[in-house]
């Protein structure tokens, strides 16, 4: 005879120190178990897309720093890449190396981070999370050495970058790159073989291929999945289509992959770096010659980037005046939430934190 | 003869009341042992910091006092002066009573630990079954408090207190009997007594096994999900604040110095040392055990319910139970004397078995069909 | 590259398979009549050599005559891309079919353009607000909202 039981509703709250920002869950479990899962967010809409069509386009460019705040410098390379392509802007050579050496440098803190912070979702208080940062002072100092600002950068303009890097950033940078991969083989060395670890990642929250597909997934969710889709490599942007890099990508699709994927493309992007420094031009404009109210030709474009987070992609509508008509800006980590309930049915409260600390989200961009 | 009986004696002779040389050297006792462990919780809470920033490469509390050793005196001072907060749809009896019985059977576990050669407060016969009995008090005390609480998140936690902590109680009772097995005895006294060679030696795989599971009768990590500060926000001690708080914090250090005094007993040697004065080896064991449960908080991180009872159960217990069955054919066949032939056995024993287990033990199940 | 798909043949094979769908297909995108949307949304997924399986951004325009609904798919196989567009004509209670059923990318981005523009998505499995509260009246991001 069945037991009459009654679900229990429970609301991982918009004030929880594991979400990674104000996102509430609300849950429905049978005993630890998760029956159903709704994701209700909008606890951090500032109306971005609404505030830019009273600003000029220059004055979006710190609108946009706070999108993803963990990864503002990728955020204004997207938004400055739409309105080039817009208004026909060609960007100096030396300001495109320097773009991509900093969208690299983004992307490597923006995955420490993550990954970090997967970690002490799993529960190992704080460890990783100091060591990972030991190396992420050092980029943020890099940054603070070329903008003055450690955490919301405003540091590209339509048309190249605001300043070229004082003359202590390049030996800094290459003695940050020289050492940086032996404290990537640390974290390997001291986390990936961990029993514990292995137990509560590998097989949790699987993401199948044609799933990933379908919600349109993207960055290293989809590649985690088993897709090998990386805008640098399928749709090159600015001159990514110079340097030479792999694009890895995982089988199972689950958190140990995701972790796995966002640990190889650090790697990858030191490779990247080492490269652009190389083949930098010495000297040269670091801004194209743009008026502070210029006005793009009627039209509408999207411009698009790999962020460390996934797809960034800008939609502006102009209509010949100095702010944009329309605003439109693709967020990936809302997009990559849509599965969350495949993800996570069937698994228990413990998992779930998991799970969403491997999705790797930031409310910034998800609410804008 | 324990010193306290002594100390009685003496005062019969002098020809005190009847009432005042029985009560006297209990009171005596009793002031002590509270003063110790006061000021020994006091010196954890500020070494388990320092110890958690060294390995997690900061410097920790340095700025109250000279390295920082009077943090936890302010941290202490902090917490007793915060408002009392008891939620509304709270069981008011039961949110007050649950921090008391969380702490007191944790105080009580000190009458029973031998300082010193016949310095302890009393000389039970039976001394670590009541340890192992008082100790299971405070489980109800947690469930209390996750339940008076009337908050989902501390509910959730009570749910898997019980499981975890009356779980992990038979594997630790199984490694004691296999001590006095050795000792002959169950008084802590004798158990120290009868240590020639530490017991550690004598029975790694016991020692592994009642470390492991007193770790979780502690909710320390990597078995802390009653308290999983990333999971369920605090667990039962979500709604505490103030001095309530304070007990419970204080019962937390006080479980981990109990607990670390015990393994110190049973497996370590109690006082036993040379050249230095025994009470001062006996707070060097404590500490030496107790880093290695800072130690293992710092850097392991935190296994999932199911796990965690699937480890107790099909991982522990077996062990647990081959390793009584050794020593007691150990004790039977071998002559008096022969120590150091059981020594070789038994290590022997547990790297076979640790081997065999761990190949063919899978971590808990995973995906439920819903 | 992904390359942009040559719409002027697209809506040609479209016109041929649904007829009266395709209202325009110069100026780089392809513009559809909404009451076809999910015919074409699934000849354009399982057609051979089209197989537009994943769709990106999904966002409205407000001019104010009309609302225009822009999506943007990539075939990931043949690595192209295209633009496909609709209009809705008038302000009270414009709505459009959902394309949930066919690209469940479509979920969140319809609820966002609901809550703010106010069109809704007909077919959806669940069309609420999305970034405001319930009960909050308007819809922001419209043009004669401020």
């Amino acid at each position: 005879m069945p037991i009459k039981t009654e679900p229990f509703y429970l609301n991982v709250g918009p004030q929880h120190p594991s979400t990674h920002g104000v996102f509430r869950l609300r849950l429905e479990l049978d005993g630890e178990v998760v029956t159903d899962v709704e994701p209700i967010i909008g606890y951090l809409h500032r109306g971005i897309e609404k505030l830019a069509e009273s600003r000029t386009y220059t004055q979006v460019i710190p609108l946009t720093d706070r999108l993803d705040y963990l990864a503002s410098m990728t955020d204004n390379v997207a938004y400055c890449m739409a309105v080039e392509k817009l208004a026909g802007i060609k960007v100096p050579e030396r300001a495109e190396y320097i773009r991509v050496i900093f969208s690299e440098l983004m992307r490597i803190s923006s995955h420490m981070m993550a990954v970090g912070f997967y970690l002490n979702d799993c529960g190992a208080f704080f460890t990783p999370v100091l060591y990972m940062w030991r190396e992420r002072e050092k980029i943020i100092d890099l940054f603070d050495m070329v903008c003055g600002q450690r955490l919301l950068y405003n540091y590209m303009r339509v048309g190249g970058v605001s300043q070229d890097p004082p003359g202590e950033f390049w030996p800094a940078l290459k003695k940050f790159l020289a050492e940086m991969p032996r404290y990537i083989g640390e974290y390997n060395q001291l986390i990936k073989q961990n029993e514990i670890f292995l137990a509560r990642s590998k097989g949790v929250g699987v993401l199948p291929r044609d799933t990933a597909i379908n919600i349109g997934a993207s960055g290293p969710v989809l590649r985690a999945s088993g897709v090998k889709w990386d805008i640098r490599k399928m749709d090159p942007y600015s001159i990514y289509d110079r340097f030479d890099f792999e694009v890895p990508t995982g089988e199972a699709g689950d958190c140990y992959d995701r972790y796995w994927v966002r640990i190889l493309e650090m790697t990858q992007s030191l490779r990247i770096i080492e490269q652009a420094i190389s083949q930098m031009p010495a000297g040269g404009p670091v801004c194209a010659d743009v008026p502070q109210f210029f006005r793009p030709p009627p039209g509408e474009t999207y411009g698009y980037i790999e962020a460390p987070k996934g797809n960034l992609g800008f939609y502006i509508v102009s209509d010949g005046s100095i702010a944009p008509y329309r605003l439109h800006i693709y967020p990936p980590t809302l997009i990559n939430i849509t599965a969350l309930k495949d993800m996570m049915v069937g698994w228990k409260v413990a998992d779930l934190i998991v799970i969403f600390g491997s999705m790797d989200v930031v409310l910034g961009e998800i609410d804008r | 003869m324990t010193l306290l009986d002594q100390f009685q004696l003496m005062l019969k002779g002098l020809d005190w009341p009847e009432w005042a040389v029985y009560l006297t050297p209990a009171i005596v006792g009793i002031l002590l042992i509270i003063v110790f462990v006061l000021t020994i919780v006091i010196v954890f809470i500020w070494w388990e910091r320092r110890l958690i920033s060294r390995i997690q490469i900061r410097l920790g509390p340095n700025r109250c006092g000279p390295e920082g050793i009077f943090q936890p005196i302010a941290t202490a001072v902090k917490i007793l002066l915060k408002e009392d907060i008891v939620p509304d749809k709270a069981d008011k009896l039961i949110h007050f009573i649950a921090p008391i019985t969380v702490f007191v059977p944790i105080l009580l576990i000190f009458a029973v630990m031998p300082f010193d050669q016949g310095a302890i407060l009393v000389d039970l016969n039976v001394g670590i079954i009541y340890v192992i009995a008082i100790s299971s008090i405070s489980v109800i005390g947690i469930f209390m408090a996750a339940w008076g609480s009337g908050n989902k998140y501390s509910y959730i936690a009570g749910m898997r207190s019980i499981a975890q902590m009356v779980s992990y109680e038979i594997p630790v009772v199984l490694a004691i009997v296999g001590i006095a097995l050795v000792a002959g005895s169950f008084s802590m006294l004798r158990i120290v007594e009868a240590q020639s060679i530490p017991f550690i030696l004598l029975q790694p795989l016991g020692f592994l096994i009642f470390f492991l599971g007193s770790l979780a009768e502690m909710n320390r990590s990597p078995f802390d999900l009653l308290e999983a500060d990333s999971e369920i926000v605090a667990g039962y001690h979500i709604e505490y604040s103030g001095m309530k708080f304070a007990m419970f914090y204080l019962g937390e250090y006080g479980v981990a110095l109990a607990y670390a005094g015990i393994i110190t007993t049973l497996f370590l040697g109690g006082w036993q040392g040379i050249l230095l004065p025994p009470v001062l080896w006996f707070v060097i064991k404590i500490m030496l055990v107790f880093s290695v449960i800072v130690w293992m908080r710092a850097t392991l991180p935190r296994m999932r319910v199911d796990q965690l009872m699937s480890f107790a159960w099909k991982f522990l217990l077996p062990m647990a139970v081959i390793n009584l069955l050794l020593v007691a054919a150990e004790v039977l066949v071998l002559p008096a004397g022969m120590l150091w032939v059981m020594v070789l056995i038994n290590f022997a024993m547990a790297a076979v078995l640790i081997l065999l287990w761990s190949r063919l033990f899978t971590l808990g199940g995973g995906r439920v069909e819903v | 590259m992904t390359i942009a798909v040559n719409t002027e043949e697209t809506g040609k094979k479209i016109a041929e398979a649904i007829p009266g769908s395709v209202i325009s297909s110069d100026k780089g995108s392809l513009t559809v009549d909404s009451k076809a949307l999910a015919q074409v949304s699934g000849f354009l997924k399982d057609t051979p050599g089209l197989e537009f399986d994943y769709l990106t951004v999904l966002t409205a325009v407000d001019y104010l005559d009309y609302f225009e609904v822009v999506y943007r798919l990539v075939s990931l196989k043949h690595n192209q891309s295209l633009i496909m567009k609709t209009r809705v004509y008038g302000r009270d209670n414009p709505a459009v079919p959902s394309v949930t059923g066919t690209w469940r990318a479509a979920y969140y981005q319809e609820r966002e353009i609901f809550d703010l523009l106010g069109i809704k998505f007909d077919g959806h499995p669940d069309m609420r607000r999305l970034l405001l509260w319930e009960g909050f009246a308007g819809h922001p991001l419209r043009r004669d909202y401020l």
